[in-house]
């Protein structure tokens, strides 16, 4: 019997000295750093942070995948250091951070050209106009258009299956908003996922899928898809440097940002990572599949946080 | 003090039960205080009928059909695989294996039951779909049928487990009488026994179809995740429990309408289990056969 009590005295110490090494709220323990929100600046901030591990083994940096709405989310509260973002943060995620006493600054990144995207097999389909894809997306073709030839009748008469990002990316936000004309106004039946990984796997499945997602994930999975061009109004433009940067692959032509919390740069190592990001974002990103900015916008980008950096000290 | 000693132990046994009790009634007053907020803006005809489940979009719809197809069209193909094989087995095990193979099978089948879900769902997207795909043109990279398989295997533990129990605790003098009259071992397996181990056979199969009702990582990976109100195993369906995944990992406001779905979502889906356990429940008591 005494040696029962002994032991449970014992394991209730142990359990009662387990917590002491979680994150303090806002994320300022050494050695670890949290980033999360949109899929599509992932692949980016993954190429950073793998090369920052061999220039700084000992800090942790975890990215998490729930979309740039649901990054917001976590980064208003403080459970975030830095937050992916594929579109500017909206004013009601910025109250809801100021009302946690998160002050936080914005970096442009990398810019993408969002991806149409179809299955290799399909043969019929070169090109989408604005027009095009705004029919096949807007709330109204809910239950309504279902076939590729309801948008234009040379194409077969098959089901049309779409694949798109859910409504906590910022890649969905952004692209109802150049296409259908209002942020958030899109069709529901269609097999929604902030993953894109599941988006690729699902077009590259199906010979009638359509979808669309940032343009690193055509650039990883290009034996299993099909880009369509865009025809913004001036002809059909596949997404390139070229046609990003200066804007001819419109209106899917989009900067990538990330958001830093005020109070994580009092922590060297994330100054630290952030230096290294804005430093490296131009040539990794082109590694995984997006577009650098210019020399000089990353140099105004480093300023930017410099000084955010000296002011939340 | 040994007085003292058994009240004490006594009343510690006495509140584990009723912890279990506790959370029981915590977790259905939770699902029931929310689903009534929902349903105090979404009229339950609608919910029941509507034939559409596009909650987050800007064109509402909150029809559970199409969740709920989704989540029986995968159980049906679960318990279609799933029985046979599984009662299958469990005659084997229980009849004509000798006892040396039964004892090595046994924790063997158990081991399929072990293996995480998630693993599961990930053999069923990137082996199964792709080897179905070769076998059915047209087969969509998600779908019900390769969740339905896996998850048909998945439960197979459960019944054939818990059916060769069933089988084996038939008392042998029924055995010895049928095969005193001249039956057949086939005759015998299918015509006395299975017969009269019927109503723990029965409770096996609703207590693996309520687990196959519940299961959520399998088919969340591998059948897809857009509502839709079909029977067809060859498109992307979204059961109940995917849902309920993908609202709340998301960034849906809590206390809003839209988060408000994965409560009344729950709650159809513990209403079911409910209903399947009470069912259960019934049958055992109306079939069981006392020997004794």
């Amino acid at each position: 019997m005494k040696k029962v009590l002994f032991i449970t005295a014992l394991a209730f110490t142990m359990i009662a000295c387990g917590n002491k090494k979680g994150q303090d709220k806002d994320g300022t323990a050494t050695g670890s750093i949290t980033v999360d929100g949109s899929s599509t600046v992932y692949p980016v901030t993954e190429a950073v942070a793998e090369e920052f591990r061999a220039v700084k083994p000992g800090i942790n940096v975890t990215i998490g995948v729930s979309g740039t709405g649901g990054g917001f989310q976590k980064f208003g509260r403080g459970e975030t250091n830095i937050s992916n973002a594929s579109r500017p943060i909206k004013d009601e995620e910025a109250a809801y951070a100021k009302e946690n006493n998160i002050d936080f600054v914005g970096l442009e990144v990398a810019l993408d050209g969002l991806a149409v995207v179809i299955n290799p097999e399909n043969d019929w389909v070169k090109s989408f106009t604005v027009e095009e894809l705004k029919m096949i997306w807007e709330p109204a073709a809910q239950g309504k258009i279902m076939r590729w030839n309801q948008i234009n009748p040379a194409w077969p008469d098959e089901e049309i299956h779409l694949y798109g990002p859910g409504v906590a990316s910022g890649t969905f936000d952004y692209f109802t908003e150049v296409i259908v004309g209002k942020s958030g106004s899109s069709r529901g039946d269609f097999t929604a996922s902030e993953d894109d990984n599941v988006l690729v796997q699902g077009v590259a499945g199906d010979k009638f899928g359509l979808g669309f997602f940032g343009l690193a994930y055509f650039e990883e999975n290009q034996d299993k898809l099909s880009l369509a061009a865009v025809d913004g109004g001036n002809g059909p433009v596949i997404p390139t440097k070229e046609t990003v940067n200066d804007g001819t692959y419109s209106p899917l032509s989009r900067p990538l940002y990330i958001y830093v919390n005020s109070s994580s740069v009092r922590n060297p190592e994330v100054v630290e990572f952030v230096r290294y990001y804005l430093e490296n974002a131009g040539e990794l990103s082109t590694d995984v599949g997006y577009f650098p900015l210019t020399a000089e916008e990353y140099k105004a980008e480093l300023k930017k946080f410099n000084d955010f950096v000296e002011n939340n000290q | 003090m040994r007085k003292i000693k058994e009240f004490i132990i006594e009343k510690i046994l006495l509140s584990s039960a009723l912890i279990t009790i506790a959370v029981t009634i915590g977790i259905i007053l939770v699902l029931s205080i929310e689903a009534f907020y929902f349903f105090s803006e979404v009229s339950i005809i609608d919910f029941l009928t509507d034939t559409q489940w596009t909650p987050l979009f800007t064109n509402k719809h909150f029809g559970i059909m199409p969740l709920l197809s989704g989540t029986l069209l995968t159980t049906f193909i679960a318990i279609v695989f799933a029985v046979p094989v599984g009662l299958s087995i469990s005659i084997y095990l229980s009849e004509y294996a000798p006892n040396s193979f039964r004892k090595t099978i046994k924790p063997l089948l158990e081991l399929l039951a072990a293996v995480p879900t998630v693993v599961y769902g990930f053999f069923a997207l990137m082996v199964v779909t792709p080897y179905l795909q070769g076998i059915i043109p047209g087969l969509s990279g998600f779908n019900a049928l390769s969740a339905g398989l896996v998850m048909g295997v998945m439960i197979i533990p459960y019944i054939s487990s818990l059916s060769e129990d069933a089988l084996h605790a038939v008392p042998y003098s029924l055995r010895e009488a049928s095969y005193g009259m001249g039956s057949t071992r086939l005759q015998n397996s299918f015509r006395v026994i299975v017969p009269a181990a019927s109503s723990g056979i029965i409770v096996s199969i609703i207590l693996a179809i309520s687990r196959a009702i519940g299961e959520t990582m399998i088919v969340a990976i591998a059948a897809g995740q857009q509502p839709r109100l079909t029977f067809d195993p060859t498109v992307p369906v979204e059961t109940i429990t995917a849902y309920i995944v993908q609202v709340s990992l998301g960034d849906v406001q809590h206390d809003s309408l839209e988060y408000r779905t994965i409560f009344a979502a729950g709650i159809t889906l513990f209403v079911f289990t409910f209903l399947l356990n009470t069912l259960s429940h019934k049958m055992r008591k109306k079939f069981r056969e006392k020997y004794e």
